[in-house]
């Protein structure tokens, strides 16, 4: 089935012409993580190029772009300078939208949440508060029990979160773009 | 020199011998630093991977501070900060964007601010300077390992060499030591998995480490808070997957100076890494 509408919608917001892509490879050359991600960065773009509907649902539920962790290798490799990294971000936050979830994605969207939710109410990272969210939200209890003492004997880890005086426009910029129903996942 | 500096949340906390050590060294070379009033988080990874707006808003809201401050020119040490400030300056310029932006922010932003890494502070204030307060030559074969952030995307940062970058390389050479030719200067060590998908950040940073071993380096250098940190704290997950087990010390390109302009060891923050540092 078409779905050409798609494709024009993540073209008008990253930029990205899928068609100017040659197959030639570098980009999947490239990638750190091609061999763990269902779908390599070359074979990501050419399945956009189909345009069909059940291509563009198998990159959302694919758990290649949320192993993408934007080292821009493949952007500073492409001969048609195509941005993947920024076509992933898209594609990510379209993932969640349409909550079309590889399970890898899971821990990976717990710790984006974890990280924010810490910025969000002092704006600046917490990293106990962060590891703390994490554990909870991933149900990891055990996960780094022996990092955690020893960074804290090296004075790496604040007790207390440390706030900036101007929460409000902290509250502000959340409320007004990841929180906003209309503009989220934009 | 005055010169604006935005620590970023790592450099107060896991990565804050990366801070004691730029300050320790900036103070030798007469560099003054000042740090951005009421600075917030730059929303690194997790806010580009989730929301476009929000990971414009999060710099923005850094620059207008540092802009109200009268700061022309920024200093930022973390390789992830300074990637996500220039992008953001960049995309900014589209007019719709930035007009999103500062509606969102209740601030004005102009976007005029000079945003440069610590390697180009470095450069620009105190390559000279550096040369001729070396008081204990950093005699040691090192491998400089840029990472990711520093040097890509290229198009917008416009910093060194994207393949083969050579400033840090350089700035070693000045203090004294020598540096290798390696396949991993600009390899990706898993970046922000290191608590979501510590497994991938074992094997990237592994590869990095063994190919620095391979080549005779006695240290990494890096000027990146992620990976150092992936690198000195994830070593006993590195060191499962790799087929020798290394000990080779992570340290900060202002550390290496800092012993070379003769600061104490304890001062630059060598005693709170993870891998024992005796050089």
């Amino acid at each position: 089935m078409e779905h050409k509408g798609k494709i024009t919608d993540l073209q008008s917001h990253t930029g990205v012409e899928v068609m100017r892509c040659y197959q030639c490879g570098k980009c999947t050359a490239g990638c750190v993580l091609a061999t763990d991600m269902n779908f390599p960065p070359s074979y990501v773009m050419r399945l956009l190029q189909t345009g069909t509907k059940e291509n563009y649902i198998k990159i959302l539920g694919s758990n290649s772009i949320w192993l993408c962790l934007n080292c821009e290798n493949c952007l500073g490799r492409c001969p048609m300078e195509i941005d993947i990294p920024k076509m992933m971000d898209y594609l990510r936050t379209q993932a969640i939208k349409e909550n079309i979830l590889h399970p890898d994605s899971k821990p990976i969207i717990s710790f984006h949440r974890s990280f924010l939710d810490s910025i969000k109410y002092t704006g600046r990272l917490y990293e106990l508060g962060l590891i703390a969210e994490f554990k909870a939200r991933t149900f990891r209890v055990t996960q780094d029990l022996t990092i955690a003492p020893a960074m804290f004997l090296k004075g790496k880890l604040h007790l207390l979160p440390e706030k900036i005086k101007d929460r409000m426009t902290m509250k502000r910029i959340f409320a007004k773009t990841i929180e906003n129903v209309k503009t989220e996942n934009k | 020199m005055k010169i604006g500096f935005y620590p970023g949340c790592s450099l107060t906390g896991s990565s804050r011998e990366y801070n004691e050590s730029v300050v320790a060294i900036a103070k030798v070379l007469d560099i003054e630093l000042t740090e951005i009033n009421d600075w917030n988080c730059c929303g690194a990874t997790a806010a580009h991977s989730m929301n476009e707006e929000l990971s414009m808003s999060l710099p923005a809201r850094i620059m207008a501070m540092a802009e109200k401050q009268g700061l022309t020119e920024v200093v930022v040490p973390c390789a992830a900060c300074y990637n996500r400030l220039k992008v953001t300056q960049h995309d900014l310029k589209d007019e719709t964007k930035r007009k999103r932006v500062s509606e969102i922010l209740q601030l004005p932003y102009d976007g005029s601010i000079e945003i440069i890494n610590v390697l180009q502070m470095l450069e620009k204030y105190g390559a000279e300077n550096i040369k001729a307060k070396v008081t204990q030559p950093f005699a040691h074969k090192v491998a400089c390992y840029y990472g990711c952030l520093l040097v890509r995307p290229h198009s917008i940062l416009q910093f060194d060499r994207v393949e083969d970058p050579q400033s840090m390389d350089e700035l070693i050479k000045v203090v004294g030591g020598t540096t290798i030719d390696w396949a991993f200067k600009t390899e990706c060590c898993g970046g922000g998995f290191s608590v979501s998908r510590t497994d991938l950040v074992a094997k990237l940073s592994g590869n990095i480490l063994e190919d620095a071993a391979d080549r005779g380096a006695e240290a990494l250098i890096v000027a990146c808070p992620m990976c150092q940190s992936n690198l000195d704290m994830r070593r006993g997950a590195i060191n499962k997957v790799i087929e020798r087990p290394s000990d080779i010390p992570v340290i900060y390109i202002t550390q290496a100076i800092g012993l070379a302009l003769g600061i104490d060891a304890e001062e630059l923050g060598l005693k709170r890494h993870f891998v024992t540092v005796e050089l």
